[in-house]
């Protein structure tokens, strides 16, 4: 194992007061990413002091609208834009939002649908 | 009030070799703010892998960038072992590390090149991209390619490099060695380099840290991260300490990709004196069940790989978070307050590459 990881499950209510808690400590967030999964989204923030690296995750119904973290980490605003257009999660309240137009993308939100849904492996074609 | 003017910068500009967008809103010379925008060649590969068998996905995660390329399928292959508890054999990630840094001489080369373009320094820009042929060379000698290396793989490496090319290697880098110091001491101690980079861009030590960016960017600022020091492949038994400066400016940033130039040339160096002999790769069996976050200090930065598999040969996630997307918060911020002459080199000094974060 090249590093341990830790990872910490919030819900929507904790979500901000433990974000702020690592920001308070000093750490970097390093990236916010987005999986679709059965139950919606699984968002996954990623911080970093002095090389330990901790996660936090959420996992959220596609209806319910998650808090940005971005009036706590400002930088967080770039993800969380990535992941409402690319997975079309509904992310309130974004310092710079560009509701829909930070990638140019042909279709709405192309990575919000469970995996092959509309195209199948390889070797099933 | 001075009228405010927004100017459309990129996608497609002299100074930016790849499409990214800018709205610069600007009043009379200065930049007020700057809006950008992506997406206009992304290619979805982050999905792709849904429908690509997780062995195969090793050669599009190669060609997510053209420069940092072995470092993408490098990465990629990390993430894979982890998650499989892979024991790649030593040889195999020395191996590794040797490529990674020749590959880091090379990209800064390049970004070294395009900086001296970018400030009309013509003759300097062509000097350093003719020193990076030599080193394209070496990477086309050890993997039969300039580019796309192809040799990294789940389990190992593809090829070897012998005892003898190795030598051979060590001996061409102390060759270029004087070379590279006689064009990088132009981009240190020149008058116009300096007059066109020193305190444009400023980025602070408490901002680079705040705005989560990584890479030469970050240490120019006196942020002492780098993610070799996390302890992949062979880099714990190499005597190193990252490159920092404090100044945060362009010619900061500058400074810092030329002393790393010849810190990965010493790596290469003390890889060649203590690389084991062995086999360089382990046959794989079995699809990967779990999840794990990589790290990599790519040349630009530090870059983070996730995958997830579930037992089938289809993996269930894979996502990569770019050192240029990390570093974008701090290009929006550090472009507020310059004037508009100085948005090229601002833009080039934090060295965006379009290709790695339209993954």
């Amino acid at each position: 194992m090249i590093e341990n990881q830790e990872l910490i499950t919030v819900d929507e209510t904790t979500l901000s007061s433990k974000v702020y808690g690592f920001f308070s400590e000093g750490y970097r967030l390093v990236q916010i990413h987005c999986t679709s999964v059965d139950a919606g989204f699984e968002l996954n923030y990623s911080f970093d002091r002095e090389y330990k690296f901790t996660n936090i995750r959420l996992v959220v119904d596609r209806e319910t609208e998650v808090q940005s973290v971005s009036g706590i980490y400002w930088n967080a605003f770039l993800y969380e834009n990535e992941i409402s257009d690319l997975f079309g999660v509904k992310i309130k309240n974004i310092v710079l939002d560009y509701h829909g137009k930070f990638y140019q993308t042909a279709a709405k939100a192309p990575f919000g649908k469970p995996e092959q849904e509309e195209r199948k492996p390889e070797e099933e074609s | 009030m001075t009228k405010r003017n927004i100017i459309p910068f990129g996608p497609q500009h002299p100074v930016l070799p790849e499409p990214i967008h800018l709205d610069l809103v600007t009043e009379d010379e200065k930049v007020v703010e700057a809006i950008p925008r992506i997406g206009f060649v992304h290619r979805g590969l982050e999905k792709l892998v849904e429908i690509k068998e997780y062995q195969d996905f090793v050669f599009v995660a190669e060609r997510i960038c053209g420069i940092c390329s072995f470092m993408h399928g490098m990465s990629y292959c990390q993430a894979i072992e982890e998650v499989m508890n892979i024991q790649v054999p030593e040889r195999a990630l020395w191996l590794r590390t040797i490529w990674a840094e020749i590959a880091r001489i090379q990209s800064h080369l390049l970004w070294l090149g395009l900086a001296a373009d970018a400030m009309g320094f013509e003759s300097l820009f062509m000097h350093t991209w003719r020193l990076r042929e030599h080193v394209l060379d070496i990477i086309e000698m050890t993997t039969g390619g300039r580019i796309i290396f192809g040799s990294c793989r789940i389990g190992g490496v593809r090829r070897d490099i012998s005892a003898d090319t190795l030598d051979y290697i060590i001996k061409r880098l102390k060759e270029l060695e004087p070379e590279f110091r006689e064009v990088t001491e132009v981009f240190i101690n020149d008058y116009s380099v300096q007059h066109r980079l020193k305190g444009v861009g400023v980025i602070n030590l408490n901002d680079a840290h705040e705005l989560g960016i990584v890479g030469p960017t970050a240490r120019a600022s006196g942020l002492n991260y780098d993610a070799r020091k996390i302890g992949y492949a062979r880099y714990p038994e190499l005597d190193f300490e990252p490159v920092t400066e404090t100044d945060g400016d362009s010619y900061s940033r500058c400074v810092v990709r030329v002393r790393e130039l010849f810190q990965s040339i010493d790596l290469v160096r003390q890889c060649a004196g203590k690389i084991p002999g062995g086999d360089i790769n382990v046959k794989v069996t079995g699809n990967p069940k779990g999840e794990f976050f990589t790290r990599v200090e790519q040349p630009r930065g530090e870059v983070i790989y996730y995958v997830r598999g579930n037992g089938t040969k289809f993996l269930e996630r894979f996502r990569v978070r770019t050192p240029t997307f990390a570093n974008v918060p701090a290009m929006v911020k550090v472009l507020q307050g310059c004037q508009i002459a100085d948005v090229p080199n601002i833009i080039l000094t934090i060295d965006p590459c379009i290709s790695c974060t339209e993954r």
